[in-house]
């Protein structure tokens, strides 16, 4: 299962990357693996005010639906339009193309805070 | 969630080919395999789909008076049914609910029911307790394996690989062939809304016959690949076709479910005089296709009326491929049954707009 080096993650399987002042939000390869198709995302509109930990959306499988969870607090300053058109962007490239929200952080300590690559693997029992 | 007790004899091809299994009807069955669930709905639409689908029932009837026992106990008229002949038809209690649908195949010498897998043990005891002395009730569920070849070259694959053409077969008919030497009777029926056909071959032969027609329509250039139980349920979902437990059960009659063309009432069968009173009484409840905007409808989730009225439920729902729509079947009120009707499905607290659309959503093969 691939990891991005350069994210930290929940365990709840949502990743941020640092990508200039903003964070990006996504799922990890492992959870859309677990998820299978994904069908359909729901993302919180440009300029929402999130705070870790609080729900940011919703995404649905052939299977099931579940919650996204914030991994850092901060503003939406830009949603994946073309995630949302296409869902499956999200099996396909889930660290690049199948990103889902940009944000602007509100704490950046918050993001030292969240589990580092080798912790993530860890506790997806890939070490 | 049930636990899976039985397996086909393909499990363990399944598992080594990674597929995802989970329970279904009482077996540990493929979800979908690497090329996923909406992968493997659009190859059965676009080429040919495999389905291991041992766990179906098959049980047959034979004997003096099987003919008139069967025309009694099922829905669908029998009395024109001759070999090579098949139907769907449904079982139905006293009541007029819906034990099982099935497909009713006329034999020479006898009558073959194919059932689903959560009902066999059911519809077995059902038969069996109705049949009059002479008749022979026999479950052929152990000894006959069944495997669905779907798509729309899957004709010309079986064409190409069996000792005689089943091209020259008409839908809803069957013949006997032999597929690498194995004897098969070959239904040109399905559940996908593809053509393609229904093989019935001894079970032993489960894995060579698979693998053969994996690899032949690798070697004919015709892609041919294994799909679960997930895309199964799409693809019969897009056609329209029901699925027992949802869109037909024990609680659901033929009438609010739209299956009344399944149901010869020129001839006397068990739960008629129920189905006469119910369609002179009208019904309280439709079965209706639902398009979603913004979710994907699932089963249980709640139907309202635009004032925000409870007005049923849904019993399927999700993502269709093909048509690329969220689409649900749901039980309303007659009043809101009519396509174009505005309604809502709250997903997960949130009222998301629906409307009433016509069924189904993607026209099956056999009636293009």
């Amino acid at each position: 299962m691939a990891i991005d080096k350069n994210a930290r993650y929940l365990e709840s399987h949502e990743y941020a990357r640092p990508s200039g002042e903003h964070m990006i939000f996504g799922i990890s390869d492992h959870a859309q693996t677990e998820l299978g198709d994904v069908v359909f995302v729901e993302l919180p509109a440009v300029g929402k005010t999130l705070s870790k930990g609080a729900m940011f959306g919703t995404i649905e499988s052939v299977k099931a639906a579940s919650d996204l969870y914030a991994p850092v607090s901060g503003t939406v300053v830009e949603v994946n339009e073309a995630v949302k058109n296409d869902p499956s962007l999200v099996n396909k490239d889930c660290y690049g193309a199948g990103w889902l929200i940009k944000v602007a952080p509100s704490n950046a300590s918050e993001f030292d805070g969240l589990l580092d690559p080798a912790a993530y693997g860890k506790a997806i029992g890939e070490e | 969630m049930e636990e899976p007790t039985n397996i086909t004899a393909l499990h363990d091809w399944h598992v080594s080919h990674g597929a995802k299994m989970a329970a279904f009807a009482g077996y540990d069955m493929p979800i979908n395999y690497s090329t996923g669930a909406v992968g493997e709905h659009h190859l059965t639409r676009r080429s040919v789909g495999l389905f291991d689908i041992d766990h179906m029932g098959q049980i047959e009837i034979t004997g003096q008076g099987a003919d008139d026992f069967v025309a009694r106990m099922i829905t669908a008229k029998v009395s024109d049914l001759i070999p090579p002949m098949a139907r769907y038809s449904l079982l139905l209690d006293e009541k007029g609910g819906v034990i099982d649908d099935l497909f009713v195949y006329r034999l020479p010498d006898s009558w073959w029911i194919v059932v689903n897998a959560s009902n066999r043990a059911a519809d077995l005891e059902w038969f069996k307790t109705h049949a009059p002395s002479g008749v022979k009730v026999t479950d052929r569920s152990d000894d006959t394996y069944m495997i669905a070849v779907q798509g729309p070259r899957a004709i010309e694959l079986i064409d190409k690989v069996a000792d005689s053409p089943v091209s020259s077969i008409q839908r809803f008919c069957w013949g006997n062939i032999a597929i690498d030497g194995i004897p098969t009777l070959f239904g040109r029926t399905g559940y996908t809304g593809e053509d393609g056909g229904e093989l019935f071959f001894p079970a032993e032969k489960a894995l060579r016959l698979w693998e053969f027609l994996l690899q032949r329509g690798e070697a004919l250039g015709i892609e041919t690949k294994p799909i679960g139980l997930a895309a199964r349920d799409s693809l019969r979902f897009e056609a329209g076709m029901p699925l027992h437990g949802h869109e037909i059960s024990i609680e659901i009659n033929p009438i609010e479910a739209g299956f009344k063309w399944a149901c010869d009432f020129e001839k006397e069968f068990v739960g008629k005089e129920a189905l006469l009173a119910i369609i002179e009484e009208g019904v309280s409840r439709k079965l209706v296709g639902i398009e979603v905007f913004g979710g994907v409808p699932r089963e249980g989730y709640e139907v309202c009326s635009p004032d925000g009225g409870s007005i049923g439920h849904c019993v399927a729902g999700m993502f269709c491929p093909t048509v690329k729509k969220y689409a649900a079947n749901a039980f309303v009120a007659p009043d809101f049954a009519k396509a174009g009707t505005n309604v809502s499905v709250i997903i997960r607290g949130q009222p998301r707009a629906a409307v009433v659309i016509k069924r189904p959503l993607y026209i099956p093969a056999y009636r293009r």
